[in-house]
């Protein structure tokens, strides 16, 4: 009897779960709509001018790539502590190595007067 | 989310699997190595296409070439795909039944399917406009970083294929849920790879 009760307790906060798990899918997947569909717009219809349609660009890129992380990859900041530590230093390769070579090869191109 | 501690990226399964939770943790974390040191790689490809966009050599450039409403097409059948994977997630996790699994897993491989016809499709387009790798830095540059990213979609849909065969075969077992948390991660990361094309390459090209 007591074992009843306790598996309808399980089984109650599971569905508990499971709700809450389905509507963070629905959540992220709305969330993404709106973060992909805004930049398409602008673009489409070429609101702004070239800088800051990047800037925006790559501002709503970067938001809709943490939501995708919090939602879909279900990674925040209760995760453990090796694994956040391999995904910031990660990130950090990730930057060092993607804004030295855009910086490095930029630099090159201006100096040479190469088309860059 | 749920209230036990978190093991591993992705969707826990929590301690209702038992064994298969606790296996999930080792195996989750290597796979997260992987997929971050794919991060790496895919970043320093995305920076030479960067360094490159504006090496065109006379040939075909971004606005000749791009089309942003295949562009739009295939983003909203990957991120639709993510969902889907993300329901085949809660089935695997709440027991649904290997039905609705693979049904799941079933409608993740035909919207990742779509997804590669529409960029073949894209492809053969922008070759028919003389845009092939050959012409110009800037175009080998993209087709080293796109069809990368297709390259990767494309074994994802191998490994869905594989994954449901094992399922049909073998049943929901360790093996076959330690797979579809893999897979899930994969899917899901391949997504954020695709934000970074789709911003970075086709909406910046087009800006």
């Amino acid at each position: 009897m007591i074992e009843q009760t306790r598996d309808d307790g399980n089984a109650a906060t599971r569905k508990l779960d499971e709700r809450k798990e389905f509507h963070s899918y629905v959540w992220g997947i709305a969330l993404a709509l709106v973060l992909t569909l805004v930049p398409f717009a602008l673009v489409h219809w070429a609101a702004m001018s070239d800088l800051s349609l990047l800037t925006v660009i790559g501002a709503f890129a970067l938001v809709q790539i943490v939501a995708h992380f919090r939602f879909f990859l279900h990674i925040d900041f209760r995760q453990k502590r090796e694994d956040l530590q391999l995904i910031l230093f990660s990130t950090m390769l990730l930057v060092i190595m993607v804004a030295g070579t855009i910086w490095i090869m930029a630099s090159l191109a201006m100096r040479m007067a190469l088309p860059a | 989310m749920s209230h036990e501690a978190i093991k591993h990226p992705g969707l826990n399964l929590g301690s209702a699997h038992g064994r298969d939770h606790d296996a999930a943790e080792a195996m989750l974390f290597g796979f997260w190595i992987f997929l971050m040191s794919d991060a790496i790689l895919f970043s320093m490809v995305f920076a030479t296409y960067v360094t490159s966009v504006n090496a065109t050599a006379g040939g075909p450039g971004p606005h000749e070439l791009y089309d942003i409403k295949n562009v739009l097409i295939e983003t909203l059948l990957l991120l639709a795909s993510s969902f889907t994977f993300g329901m085949a997630s809660l089935a695997l996790k709440y027991k649904h039944g290997t039905a609705r699994l693979i049904g799941w897993l079933a409608v993740t491989l035909v919207l990742g399917v779509a997804f590669l016809g529409f960029e073949l499709n894209d492809f053969t387009s922008m070759f028919a406009k003389g845009g092939v790798p050959s012409r110009s830095g800037f175009l080998s540059a993209f087709f080293d970083l796109v069809p990368l990213h297709g390259l990767h979609v494309m074994g994802g849909g191998v490994w869905l294929i594989c994954l449901i065969g094992q399922i049909a075969m073998y049943g929901v077992d360790t093996q076959v849920k330690l797979g579809v948390m893999r897979l899930a991660l994969f899917w899901h990361f391949l997504d954020i790879v695709w934000i970074a094309i789709f911003s970075g390459v086709y909406l910046a090209g087009l800006a």
